[in-house]
């Protein structure tokens, strides 16, 4: 009841000075909406990096040679032989986590075909690839155990290279295509994935069984990489505990000894980029967070001028039976309707410039609920940090004192 | 038989301005029975506001004892205060002091938004009676820049008799009225005080003060008269005797 009335006291005070009211709110609008597309631009990226991840086997683990060493100076990978066959086998053997496990090896070189040829990378694989990597293919099959055990001449193809070599349109199932001039057999082409995040051609490989690219284009006896599936997402982390454990004995690593290779869930890797997003949107975020303070600045300067001005008012207020408590209150609302309004609206321009965003610039962004929210909350908060001191100023004051107030 | 409402003893109000001390109210002693219309006159800068201010509970004495309607003020914390100002007495400032961009009618209402016992229909009803009992109900949504000086004092009068108090304080109430519009307030003031609201009425006008029961004079802070008046006038058969208005 009393409340209702002290909201129209605050309404009535709003409307009267609307100009001043609305300069006031337009630095809490721009601070809120550039938070929110500062926000939205953050999350934008970094989904778009957890899809691209997922899209190449959420479940996926990689285990490559070379110790971990962040940001110390590494070795070339594949100069590293220190991951073999062996360890494959016994990972193979003794993962109970994994369901599918593939070595892996690759190189750089060049596909020809007829009159065609184009740069592209083969990886050479067991059949296990396609299920680690939630690739299907377009047409034709797999190569079989029994072609990796032969060492056979065949190859899948992405469309990248289907695009760039069959430029007649024919069916590459069957055809001959030559890898750094040793022939193979097309039997399959990899449905399409697109690029990555990271502007990396996913459609742009060459694959064949490893022991093929092994002996024929590489002529190594060790494996560059080896990639599994974990049983499922949440295994992810206690498989790469298993795997590297497993290593460490089939290495003979002693306990003071530093792992001489590196295993890495998707999971792992999604938050090494998203890290580095996160780091980016914190700063946008900052920038963003000081218009919303100089906002705040500007209610406080707001709400004391207009404790000034309105001094008799408020002594008048009083003389009538307004209490401090009510006279406090009066302007605490007045000050959080502002910052509230100018929330809302910041909300919505904040939406409107996402929208902008994605459309005309087209980055990836995504409105999380909780920006808005926080916004919201730290409008209020706001309000009621900077309309306080004011409105305590102006509740302390003596009826007579304000009365007389020229 | 009657009781005080209002009882002073002693009152001093100084005001300390640098190394000068202003002596507002020089130790008055006096109290007010129910029912009673009490003028206080006196020449300017005397003291009235200062002493109806102080009576109004807006401010308080430097020393001395007051006591309204029983208790102490000096018992009183600002809440308590706030409430006696609220439904205890209305109080008509010597400078209107209307809410500027503010209608008639809002500015009437103000005292009944700090009551929470009156419901917003109830408020609107009342204000527009106490606004049609100083002839106002054609006026109600002039803002005070839209109405007359006389005008103005008129809302604020309204507004001091819309929370229905026991007590007007009144601070030259009729001071910028002509004769006939001062008497119909006078007139007015008469019946609220006929219904046992105490009246204290601060005027500079004699003919104003025969209205009234009884009258006290300051000068230079001190009572230097406080008779009482035997002879009543009825300020209702004072306006009937007025030359009729032509207009
Ligand atoms: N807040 C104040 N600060 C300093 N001096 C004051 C203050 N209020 C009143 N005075 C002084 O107290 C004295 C009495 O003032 P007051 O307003 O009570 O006079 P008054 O009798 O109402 O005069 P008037 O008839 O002109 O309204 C004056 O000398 C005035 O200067
Ligand atoms: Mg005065």
């Amino acid at each position: 009841m009393r409340l209702l009335n002290l909201f129209k006291i605050a309404t009535k005070a709003i409307v009267l000075n609307k100009t001043r009211t609305l300069l006031t709110m337009l630095g809490i609008i721009i601070g809120v909406a550039s938070v929110i597309a500062m926000l939205a631009i953050g999350e934008g990226s970094k989904e778009s990096i957890r899809t691209t991840i997922s899209s190449m086997g959420a479940n996926m683990i990689t285990i490559r040679p070379g110790a971990d060493t962040r940001g110390g100076v590494r070795q070339e990978r594949s100069a590293m032989e220190s991951l073999t066959l062996q360890d494959f086998e016994a990972i193979k053997e003794q993962a109970s986590l994994l369901t599918s496990i593939s070595p892996l090896v690759d190189g750089k070189g060049q596909v020809i075909s007829g009159s065609n040829n184009w740069p592209s990378t083969i990886y050479g694989v067991n059949p296990d690839y396609l299920a680690i990597k939630v690739t299907d293919l377009q047409s034709g099959s797999m190569f079989t155990d029994a072609e990796v055990q032969s060492a056979s001449k065949v190859a899948l193809i992405g469309q990248t290279v289907v695009e760039n070599i069959f430029t007649n349109g024919e069916d590459p199932v069957g055809q001959m295509i030559r890898f750094n001039n040793i022939p193979f057999k097309v039997i399959g082409v990899l449905e399409g994935k697109g690029e990555n995040t990271f502007g990396q051609d996913q459609d742009d490989v060459v694959i064949a069984p490893y022991t093929t690219v092994q002996k024929r284009i590489l002529a190594i006896d060790h494996i560059n990489q080896v990639i599994a599936s974990a049983v499922s997402e949440d295994d992810a982390p206690d498989a790469v505990i298993q795997v590297s454990e497993i290593l460490r004995t089939q290495h003979k690593l002693t306990a003071n000894e530093d792992d001489d290779f590196h295993v890495q869930s998707m999971e792992e890797l999604i938050s090494t980029f998203s890290s580095t997003t996160e780091m980016l949107t914190i700063l946008l975020v900052a920038v963003a967070s000081i218009s919303l303070l100089i906002g705040g600045i500007g209610i406080m300067n707001i709400m004391y001028v207009s404790v000034k001005e309105r001094t008799r008012e408020i002594g008048l207020r009083m003389a009538v039976g307004g209490k401090g408590s009510d006279i406090l209150m009066q302007f605490l609302i007045e000050a959080i309707m502002i910052s509230i309004t100018g929330g809302v609206l910041g909300v919505l321009l904040g939406l409107a410039a996402t929208v902008f965003i994605e459309n005309l610039l087209h980055w990836p962004t995504s409105v999380a609920l909780y920006s808005i929210i926080i916004s919201f909350a730290v409008c209020a908060v706001t309000g009621i940090f900077f309309g306080w001191y004011p409105a305590r100023k102006a509740s302390s004051l003596d009826p007579i004192t304000a009365l007389r107030y020229e | 038989m009657t009781k005080e409402i209002i009882k002073i003893e002693n009152l001093k109000r100084e005001f300390v301005m640098g190394t000068e001390t202003v002596h507002a109210l020089r130790g008055i002693s006096f109290s007010i029975q129910e029912g009673e219309f009490v003028t206080i006159m006196g020449s300017s800068g005397s003291g009235k506001s200062t002493l109806l201010n102080i009576l109004g509970c807006l401010d308080l004495p430097t020393s001395g004892a007051y006591e309204i309607d029983g208790s102490s003020i000096k018992d009183l914390n600002r809440n308590q205060l706030a409430t006696i100002r609220n439904e205890k007495i209305g109080f008509i400032f010597q400078s209107y002091n209307l809410l500027a961009r503010t209608s008639a009618i809002e500015n009437v209402e103000l005292p009944l938004l700090y009551n929470s016992k009156v419901g917003s229909v109830e408020r609107r009803e009342r204000a527009l009676k106490a606004l049609e009992m100083v002839g106002l109900g054609d006026r109600i949504h002039h803002t005070p820049s839209q109405l007359s000086g006389g005008q103005q004092q008129r809302v604020a009068i309204a507004r001091s008799l819309v929370n229905n108090p026991v007590m007007i304080l009144a601070d030259e109430a009729t001071g910028n009225l002509d004769t006939r519009t001062s008497y119909e307030i006078m007139s007015l003031f008469q019946d609220l005080n006929k219904q046992g609201i105490t009246i204290t009425f601060v005027t500079h006008e004699p003919d104003i003060a025969t209205f009234s029961n009884r009258t006290i004079v300051l000068k230079d802070g001190n009572i230097i008269q406080d008779n009482v008046n035997t002879k009543v006038n009825s300020a209702a058969d004072q306006l009937a005797q007025l030359p009729k208005q032509e207009d």
